[in-house]
């Protein structure tokens, strides 16, 4: 089943913690708090750290880990899309939670509202196991206001034994075959949604311009008549199960999917090219407790912790030691871990739509699916 | 002619039957099977109940939902029950009652969104108060309206006789008019318990970093994917709520009654 | 009515003290926590947009004029046209069997109601993911329709408006049967009796004098499941694949995605247009079956 793996992964990789923090604790002596390595600054000790990711995108085993190092509470919420943290940050006018999981996009956004805070990059020593391509990321030049977690690509997942001819393009959503027609899905998030379009026409997936707009929803509207259904979250289980055989797919959720129908299930970028899309790491500017944000992204960025996190989420992280210390059996096993920063940085990167642009998206999204 | 109706009226209510508990059967037989598939039978298994009992943030949002339902059971039911004596004694109005029964109408999406707004407005932190504080507000409504078919049984020279003999009105309150409409309060507690435990939409609004609430929890293992986990909740959800109701609904009915108003009622 | 009830007002003039205090903690809840949010609802929906999100306390009007695009205009007239064919679904699922447990014995008639009812009380989420375990083209029905050699390829029956508004049946039957029951139950059986008696065919005393005379319940009834479905995004969302939108969705997506409250408020003011609409001609109904009602009793 589809968690069986995951579940394989998690209690080997909290077994590894264990025995990480048991060796550790053991040479160390008494307090978990006073650990050895680099100069731990503020004391932050019995403080609590709000975060919120999106579900399953880390291991629970890396919480814990941090919490019995640092003595600091993790308060850990989920939300679904990017949207639903952005509107719960909305909500609170900026307030609420200390790190926030959200991608490239939504940082500049944050930013803009002026609720996202200048990171302190001296707070993060291991800033420097970014990869270089990490730090000219086009939302955020520099991390000055985010730290990438995750990134990687968008593309199509599909089942070799039901398409018949492995697909090459984005058009494939438009020309189906007999076996995909009715059988594919493709992401219903507005800044995926126009993707295949836009990338298919030739045009910047961060386009605003109205009349490429129009262009790409008359492609989309009638992509979507081919369609089984608009799915983000369960199309991996929809090509496990037979009921698609053909969609859009973010790299590691397709992994998902090749966890559990390794023979039949294929990944590919297509011809006209794919997105570049980063999930970072946003620290508020209301936290009151930034100290535990940055040792928490810190704590991420270590070559043994990111490990465990890509073999639990099956994606990319932008550090090259972590990628090294990857099992070369699982990146075998998922080859969308082995894509390269250079690959990945051919792809053209997301980036905000401003105002008008947001709307714009927005309405046609609303249109395509209504 | 009639008796041919009657065999038409009976084969819909057979249907209709099918119909309601068809998807509910094949959750709770699904949520024993080993196989986790619902298209292949593998054997019966406790399997995703060991895997419910050992899924901490799902334990964690049951935690808070009872915490959450509980704060509501207790204020709605005072609540309820205050507002329905005092109804009871002001006059009678279709407009004032529908009025104060606009909660309970509304879409919840709109009570949600205007809650939010509210919220923000005023800068509250949003986390289990906003949710209590959303939950109570149709609730009191339905308690209002539970024991409000209760007091239309009671008989109010009782409460006068209580004053004539000199009991001031807690007194009376307390040892007359309370005992005499309790099965309506508790039944009403039980409803409003009922109605907050799964509530979603407005929980989903105005929930803060530590507050997701179970219908949350199992909204995103839904969208997330067609886990067996589930279908296990789903069978302890039926049954605990199968049980609620039932005690409801012997608590409503005064001995011999022969309508049953469970709180939905025109 | 107020003729009955104002002489015993006068009686009981000195407890207005009790009932302030019975009435206030229930009624200032209320409207701290539902008028005034509304009214912040209603004020916010005058505003405009701040960039990327939050109001700008800046009267406008644009906010109802953008409503009033054919995009927005179209999924109203979607959402009212689910919500009604769920609505009438509902009243041909309900009235024969509110007609039917109207009819048992005695002793069956809350068991049956019951049954009717249970599944309403229960997880609601729950409920709707049922029919994707049901419906998906690699789901139990069609596994079964082409185990026994009824169809070759799979049915799709999920993610389209037939599975949303079978979702919303699902969801609402149960509000449709209570009122429609309680209005059969309090006609009692003399009306049709005498029907019968002066040799009306059964299906006359349905049509002309059952119908017309429980119309308040089927009224209530239709309320209870067009409202609610109205203004519901969860069945749309999980049942209909992304490819129907109702308008609670494009609330809800202005709300989260969007970030547009101002507008997402109005569009939420359509909403209660339409159940205030609703709720007219409820009211209309009722005045009109109470003075039948009357004329019948004197």
């Amino acid at each position: 089943m589809r968690h069986r793996f995951l579940r394989l992964v998690a209690v080997v990789s909290v077994a590894g913690l264990v025995l990480a923090a048991c060796g550790s604790d053991d040479g160390g002596g008494s307090p978990p708090a006073a650990s050895d390595g680099a100069a731990e600054p503020a004391d932050i000790s019995g403080t609590t750290l709000t975060i919120s990711n999106w579900d399953a995108y880390m291991p629970k085993s890396v919480v814990k880990g941090f919490e019995q190092e640092t003595g600091v509470e993790v308060e850990y919420a989920i939300h679904t899309t990017n949207e639903d943290i952005m509107g719960k940050i909305t909500a609170a006018n900026g307030t609420g939670f200390d790190l926030v999981f959200v991608s490239g996009p939504f940082v500049q956004a944050l930013t803009n509202l002026g609720w996202a805070a200048e990171i302190d990059q001296s707070q993060i020593p291991n800033l420097s196991n970014l990869d270089p391509e990490a730090t000219e990321l086009a939302f955020d030049p520099g991390n000055t206001h985010s730290v990438p977690y995750t990134w990687g690509t968008t593309g199509i997942c599909y089942r070799d034994d039901l398409v018949g001819d492995a697909p090459t393009s984005w058009e494939a959503f438009r020309t189906p075959s007999p076996q995909t027609d009715g059988k594919m899905t493709m992401l219903g998030t507005d800044r995926w949604l126009l993707q295949p379009a836009l990338l298919s026409l030739g045009y910047s997936i961060n386009t605003t311009d109205p009349a490429q707009i129009e262009e790409a929803k008359a492609w989309t509207m009638s992509a979507k008549e081919n369609l089984l259904a608009f799915d983000d979250t369960t199309f991996y289980s929809k090509l496990v199960s037979g009921e698609a055989s053909l969609v859009q797919a973010w790299d590691g959720w397709c992994e998902y999917g090749r966890a559990e129908d390794p023979k039949n299930i294929d990944f590919v970028i297509p011809d006209e090219g794919s997105d570049l899309w980063t999930d970072t790491m946003v620290v508020l500017e209301a936290s009151e407790n930034k100290a535990a944000a940055y040792a928490f992204i810190d704590y991420i960025l270590r070559p043994e912790i990111g490990k465990s996190i890509v073999e639990f989420t099956l994606y990319k992280m932008p550090n090259a030691g972590v990628m090294a210390a990857v099992d070369p059996a699982i990146i075998a096993d998922f080859p969308t871990l082995a894509i390269t920063p250079t690959e990945l940085f051919e792809q053209e990167a997301q980036t905000d739509l401003g105002e008008d642009g947001t709307i714009l998206w927005t309405e046609t999204a609303t249109e395509i699916k209504a | 002619m009639a008796a041919r109706r009657s065999r038409y009226l009976h084969l819909h209510m057979w249907l209709l039957f099918t119909f309601l508990y068809l998807p509910i059967v094949v959750l709770v037989v699904l949520s024993f099977n080993a196989s986790g598939l619902p298209t292949s039978w593998g054997g019966f298994s406790l399997e995703w109940y060991r895997d419910l009992l050992s899924n901490e943030d799902l334990l964690a949002s049951i935690k808070n939902s009872l915490i959450v339902a509980g704060y509501v059971t207790a204020i709605s039911t005072v609540l309820g029950t205050f507002l329905a004596i005092g109804l009871q004694r002001t006059v009678r109005s279709r407009v004032l009652d529908s009025v104060l029964f606009l909660p309970a109408v509304i879409p919840d999406i709109v009570l949600a969104i205007g809650l939010l707004s509210f919220f923000n407005l005023l800068r509250f932190t949003l986390g289990i108060h906003t949710i209590v504080i959303a939950h109570v507000v149709f609730d009191m409504i339905f308690v209002a309206a539970i024991v409000r078919t209760r007091l239309g049984y009671f008989d109010r020279r009782i409460e006068e006789a209580a004053a004539d003999l000199g009991a001031n009105p807690v007194k009376t309150f307390l040892l007359v008019t309370l005992p005499a409409i309790m099965p309506g309060v508790v039944a009403g507690a039980l409803v409003a318990f009922t109605l907050s435990i799964d509530e979603f939409v407005i929980a989903f609004f105005n929930s803060g970093p530590g507050s997701i609430t179970f219908p949350i929890r199992v909204y995103s293992m839904i969208r997330f994917g067609v886990t067996p986990v589930i279908n296990a909740v789903a069978a302890i959800v039926m049954v605990v709520s199968l049980l609620t109701m039932l005690i409801a609904l012997r608590l409503t009915r005064p001995k011999g009654e022969r309508s049953a108003n469970l709180g939905v009622g025109a | 009515m107020t003729g009955v009830a104002a002489p015993a007002r006068r009686a009981r003039g000195r407890v207005w003290g009790p009932r302030a205090v019975l009435l206030g903690p229930g009624v200032a809840w209320w409207v701290a926590f539902f008028l005034i949010p509304v009214g912040v609802l209603i004020a916010y929906s005058f505003f405009r947009r701040g960039p990327y999100g939050g109001v700008i306390y800046e009267p406008t009007l644009k906010n109802y004029a953008r409503a009033f695009d054919s995009l927005y205009i179209g999924v109203l007239w979607t959402s009212v046209r689910i919500a009604s064919i769920a609505t009438a679904v509902s009243l041909l699922l309900a009235y024969p069997a509110a007609l039917f447990i109207t009819r048992a014995p005695a002793r069956w008639r809350v068991p049956l109601l019951v049954l009717v009812i249970l599944p309403f009380w229960t997880s609601f989420l729950i409920r709707t993911y049922a029919w994707i375990v049901l419906l998906n083209p690699a789901g139990l029905i069609n596994k079964m329709l082409i185990g026994g050699g009824v169809i070759d390829e799979p049915l799709p029956l999920l993610y389209n408006e037939f599975a949303v508004t079978l979702g919303l049946v699902y969801a609402y039957l149960p509000l449709m049967v209570l009122p429609i029951y309680a209005s059969l139950e309090r006609l009692g059986p003399q009306p049709s009796e005498a029907a019968a008696d002066l040799y009306a065919t059964p299906s006359q005393v349905l049509r002309k004098i059952t119908i017309p005379l429980t119309l308040p319940g089927i009224v209530a009834g239709c309320i209870f499941v067009f409202v609610p479905s109205l203004g519901n995004f969860i069945v749309p969302d999980l049942l209909g694949g992304g490819q129907t939108v109702m308008i609670g969705n494009v609330i809800q997506q202005q709300f989260l995605q969007a970030r547009d409250w101002p507008f997402g408020a109005v569009l939420a003011m359509s909403v209660i247009a339409l159940m205030v609409v609703v709720l007219a001609v409820q009211a209309q109904v009722h005045r009109r079956t109470q003075e039948v009602e009357h004329g019948r009793a004197a």
